[in-house]
C-alpha cells in the first residue's frame, strides 16, 4: 500500500512536471567549472528567469579535465546541452568546424564585444563568432603591501624600478623576493614570459605579426624578454628549479615573499589564505612613459549548440550574457574573472579593481602563443613553456631559445617559412 | 567401438572452462592491442579518418622534431631501466641475503617495511617523494642539514642532470620488496645438503653465497630483470605524478610512456592526436617485444639449470 501511494504520487508529480515543461523551455548549459554551480544556480540564473519567464535554466556541468571528452562525446551522440561552455580557440574550433557550434555573428549582444575579447572564438578570418565571451583573465603582479611598507618601498612601473625594488628585498633578506618556481613549467610562460613580453613586442601588433609571419621569434622583441627572465633567478627562493605551482602560491600567502608573478585568477584564492594586505602592480615598462601593454587573456565563452530544438530561448539567454547586468553579476562573483564586455562594471574587491584598471590605462593582448601558433606539432605553447624555464635557470641563452622557437615553429607553419 | 566414440567427442569442458579466461582476455587485452596497431595506420584529415599506411612512422622516426623527442624519451627509458636493474637487483640480492641470515632479529618486521611501499599507489608515492625532496617544505635538506652535508643538497627533480636519476630510484625505493621476495624464496628452495656438501669441501661464509647460492637464483634474477624491464618500458604512472605530462624539466625524464600519453590525449593547447599516438605505442611494444624475445632465446634457453 505504501509503495503503491508513493508510486501514485511519484507519477503525479512527473505528470506535473511535464506539464509545466511543456510551457516552458529548459536550456541546459554544458560547462567545466563545476566550481561555480553555486553561483549559477543561486545568483546568475534567477537573475535571468526573473526577467525572461518561460525559459528554465539548468547549469550541468562535468569536471574540468574530462570536459572536452565528454563534451565532444554527448555532441557526437547528440545529447548535449543547449548552451556550450567554449574552451578558448581551437578546441572550440574544432567543434565548430564539425558544426556543432552555430555561427553567433548576427547575434545582437555581440556589438559589446571588443575584436580582442571575440578573437578567441572565431574563425581565423573573423568572419564568423560562435561563442559570446564571458570573462578574461588579467596578469600582472600581486604584491605583500605590508612587506612593501615595512621596508619602505613603492610599486614599481618600470623595469630599473622593478629590479632595485627585487634588490632592496634580497638586500634586507627577511623576505623572499619573488615567489615562482620552474618545476611545474607552466608559470614560467604564462606569469613569466607572456606577462612582461607584452611590453616588448607591443602587445596586439607584434601578435598579429608574428601570425602574419612578418615577425619572427628571433627578432629582438621576441628574445629580450627571455633575456629579462633570465635575470629572475637571482631572486627566486632557493632550490626553485623543484618548486611548484602550489609551492610558490603557500610561500606567498604565508607571507615568505614579496611579490607574486600572478594572473588576476588567484585573487578569490589569495583573499581567502593571506592575512596581509595585498597589492597589485602591471608588468613594469622598460622606460618611463612607455606605452604599457597587459596580457588580457580571453579564457570563457559560451556558445550555441547547432542542434539544439531550443535554438530561439537559446538567443535569449545568450543575448543576456552581453548585457552589462551579467557582466556585473559575473565579476563581481567571481573577482579576478573580469568581464570581456564594453559595460563598466563596479566591482567591489579592491585587488581585482586594481587589475581591471589596467585596461584603461595600457593596451590589452592576449597570450602569444594560443592563437593559431600552437595548433601544430612542436606545440609553441608547449615548447615556451620549456624555453622559458630554460632561460630562468640559464641553461640556455635567450638567442638559442628564440633560434630554436622559431626552427620548430616554421617547420609547420607556412607563414613563418 | 570405444575408439569411435573417443575420436569423435569434443572434449567440451575444456572449451567451457577456457573459455572465461580467452573472452576476458581477448576482450580487454587483445583486441585492444590488435586495435591500436592497426589506428596507427590511421591518420585524421579534415575530421575523417584516412587509411595512410605506414605515414605515421615515417614521421615518428624521420622528422626531425619527433624522431628527437622519440630516441630522448627512448634513452631516457634505458637509462631509467637500467639503474633499476644495477640498483634494484643488488638491493634485492642483499636484502634477501641478509634475510635470510639465521640469527637476524625482527625479519619479519623489515619485510613488512620494505614491502609496504610496493603495494601504494603511484599517485601517493610520487607526491610523497616529492614533499620529502621540496627545498620548501621537504626533510631532505633538513636532514642533510643535521649531518652537517647541506652543501649536498640539490633540488633534485628540478635539475636536468638529477631529476631522471632521482625518479628512478625513488622507482626502486617503491619496487625493491619485490625481488628480494623472490630472491629470498629462490635461496630458501637451496637444499641444506647443498650446502653441507659445500662446507664439507671447505667452502663456507661469502664463497658459500658466491660460488653457490648465487649460480641457484641466477634464475631468480633473470626472471626478475625480465620483468622490470616490461615494467619499466611501459612505465608512465610515477614520472606523471612527480612530474606532469611534460616531464620536466625540459623532457629530461621524458620516456615513452609519457610521451605517448602526452601525443595521444593532447596536453594543454595541443589537441590529442590517437592515431600518432598508436604509432607510438606500437613502437614501445615493438621495443618490449623485442627485449623479452632476446631474453627468452638469447638466455633462458642457456641458463643452466640444477636437479636436485
Amino acid at each position: 500500500m505504501q509503495t503503491k501511494t508513493i508510486g501514485l504520487a511519484l507519477l503525479t508529480t512527473t505528470m506535473l512536471s511535464g506539464m509545466a515543461m511543456a510551457q516552458d523551455v529548459t536550456l541546459t548549459i554544458e560547462s567545466w567549472r563545476n566550481d561555480d554551480l553555486t553561483l549559477w544556480q543561486d545568483t546568475i540564473i534567477p537573475a535571468f528567469e526573473a526577467e525572461n519567464p518561460g525559459i528554465r535554466v539548468v547549469f550541468s556541468p562535468s569536471a574540468p579535465a574530462e570536459y572536452n571528452a565528454v563534451l565532444n562525446s554527448k555532441l557526437d551522440a547528440g545529447s548535449a546541452g543547449d548552451l556550450i561552455t567554449c574552451r578558448p580557440f581551437d578546441a572550440s574550433l574544432a567543434l565548430y568546424d564539425a558544426g556543432h557550434l552555430a555561427d553567433l555573428s548576427d547575434l545582437g549582444g555581440m556589438a559589446n564585444f571588443s575584436d580582442v575579447a571575440k578573437s578567441a572564438w572565431q574563425t581565423d578570418d573573423g568572419s564568423a563568432t560562435f561563442c559570446v565571451p564571458m570573462a578574461s583573465v588579467i596578469h600582472g603582479f600581486i604584491y605583500n603591501a605590508d612587506a612593501f611598507a615595512e621596508l619602505g618601498l613603492t610599486a614599481p612601473t618600470t623595469e630599473a624600478e622593478f629590479f632595485a625594488v627585487l634588490d632592496a628585498i634580497k638586500a634586507d633578506g627577511s623576505y623572499i623576493p619573488m615567489a615562482m618556481g620552474t618545476n611545474d613549467q607552466w608559470e614560467a610562460a604564462t606569469m613569466g614570459y607572456n606577462n612582461i613580453g607584452p611590453n616588448y613586442w607591443k602587445g596586439e601588433e607584434g601578435r598579429l605579426a608574428l601570425i602574419a609571419g612578418e615577425q619572427s621569434l628571433t627578432d629582438p622583441q621576441w628574445v629580450a624578454p627571455y633575456a629579462t627572465l633570465a635575470r629572475w633567478a637571482d631572486y627566486l627562493g632557493d632550490g626553485y628549479e623543484a618548486q611548484t605551482y602550489p609551492d610558490s602560491q603557500n610561500i606567498f600567502t604565508l607571507g615568505r615573499a614579496a611579490i607574486y608573478p600572478a594572473g588576476s585568477w588567484e585573487i578569490s584564492g589569495f583573499n581567502a589564505q593571506a592575512d596581509f594586505e595585498m597589492g597589485a602592480f602591471r608588468a613594469p615598462v622598460q622606460n618611463a612613459g612607455d606605452e604599457c601593454y597587459i596580457s588580457d587573456h580571453t579564457d570563457i565563452a559560451m556558445g550555441l549548440n547547432a542542434a539544439s530544438p531550443n535554438a530561439e530561448a537559446a538567443r535569449v539567454f545568450l543575448y543576456w550574457m552581453g548585457t552589462s547586468e551579467f557582466a556585473s553579476i559575473y565579476a563581481n562573483a567571481l573577482p579576478g574573472f573580469f568581464s570581456l564586455s564594453n559595460h563598466s562594471v563596479a566591482m567591489e574587491d579592491p585587488l581585482a579593481q586594481e587589475f581591471v584598471s589596467w585596461r584603461d590605462e595600457c593596451h590589452s593582448t592576449i597570450r602569444s602563443t594560443y592563437q593559431i601558433l600552437s595548433r601544430g606539432t612542436p606545440n609553441l605553447e608547449n615548447e615556451t613553456w620549456g624555453a622559458s624555464v630554460a632561460a630562468i635557470k640559464g641553461t640556455s641563452s635567450p638567442e638559442d631559445l628564440g633560434a630554436a622557437l622559431q626552427a620548430g615553429l616554421a617547420s609547420w607553419y607556412a607563414p613563418q617559412q | 567401438m570405444t575408439q569411435t566414440i573417443k575420436a569423435s567427442r569434443i572434449r567440451w569442458h575444456i572449451v567451457v572452462f577456457l573459455a572465461p579466461a580467452v573472452l576476458i582476455y581477448t576482450a580487454i587485452m587483445i583486441f585492444p592491442l590488435f586495435n591500436t596497431l592497426r589506428l596507427a595506420l590511421y591518420s585524421e584529415v579534415d575530421n575523417v579518418r584516412v587509411f595512410t599506411g605506414l605515414d605515421n612512422f615515417r614521421t615518428l622516426f624521420g622528422d626531425a622534431y619527433w624522431s628527437e623527442t622519440f630516441w630522448n624519451a627512448l634513452g631516457n627509458n634505458f637509462c631509467f631501466f637500467l639503474i633499476h636493474r644495477l640498483v634494484q637487483n643488488l638491493l634485492g640480492i642483499l636484502l634477501a641475503a641478509i634475510r635470510s641470515h639465521p640469527r637476524l632479529r625482527f625479519a619479519g618486521l623489515y619485510r613488512s617495511a620494505i614491502f609496504v611501499p610496493t603495494i601504494l599507489s603511484f599517485v601517493i608515492v610520487g607526491f610523497a617523494w616529492k614533499l620529502i625532496l621540496s627545498p620548501i617544505w621537504g626533510i631532505a635538506p633538513d636532514m642533510l642539514d643535521a649531518i652537517g652535508l647541506k652543501s649536498l643538497y640539490a633540488p633534485w627533480l628540478g635539475k636536468e642532470e638529477y631529476s631522471l636519476t632521482t625518479l628512478a630510484l625513488v622507482s626502486v625505493w617503491q619496487f625493491v620488496g619485490i625481488p628480494m621476495m623472490l630472491i629470498y624464496a629462490a635461496l630458501l628452495s637451496i637444499p641444506e645438503g647443498v650446502i653441507e656438501a659445500g662446507e664439507i669441501d671447505g667452502i663456507t661464509g661469502a664463497s658459500a653465497f658466491w660460488k653457490i647460492k648465487l649460480p641457484l637464483i641466477l634464475p631468480s634474477i633473470g626472471i626478475i630483470s625480465i620483468l622490470t624491464f616490461v615494467g619499466n618500458f611501459n612505465a608512465f604512472d610515477l614520472i606523471y605524478a612527480a612530474q606532469g605530462a611534460l616531464a620536466g624539466p625540459d623532457y629530461s625524464t621524458d620516456i615513452l610512456g609519457t610521451f605517448m600519453y602526452r601525443t595521444f590525449f593532447g596536453f594543454q593547447l595541443q589537441l590529442g592526436d590517437p592515431h600518432m599516438g598508436s604509432a607510438i605505442a606500437t613502437a614501445m611494444f615493438a621495443i618490449i617485444l623485442i627485449g623479452v624475445c632476446i631474453y627468452l632465446f638469447g638466455i633462458q634457453t642457456r641458463m643452466r639449470r640444477y636437479q636436485f
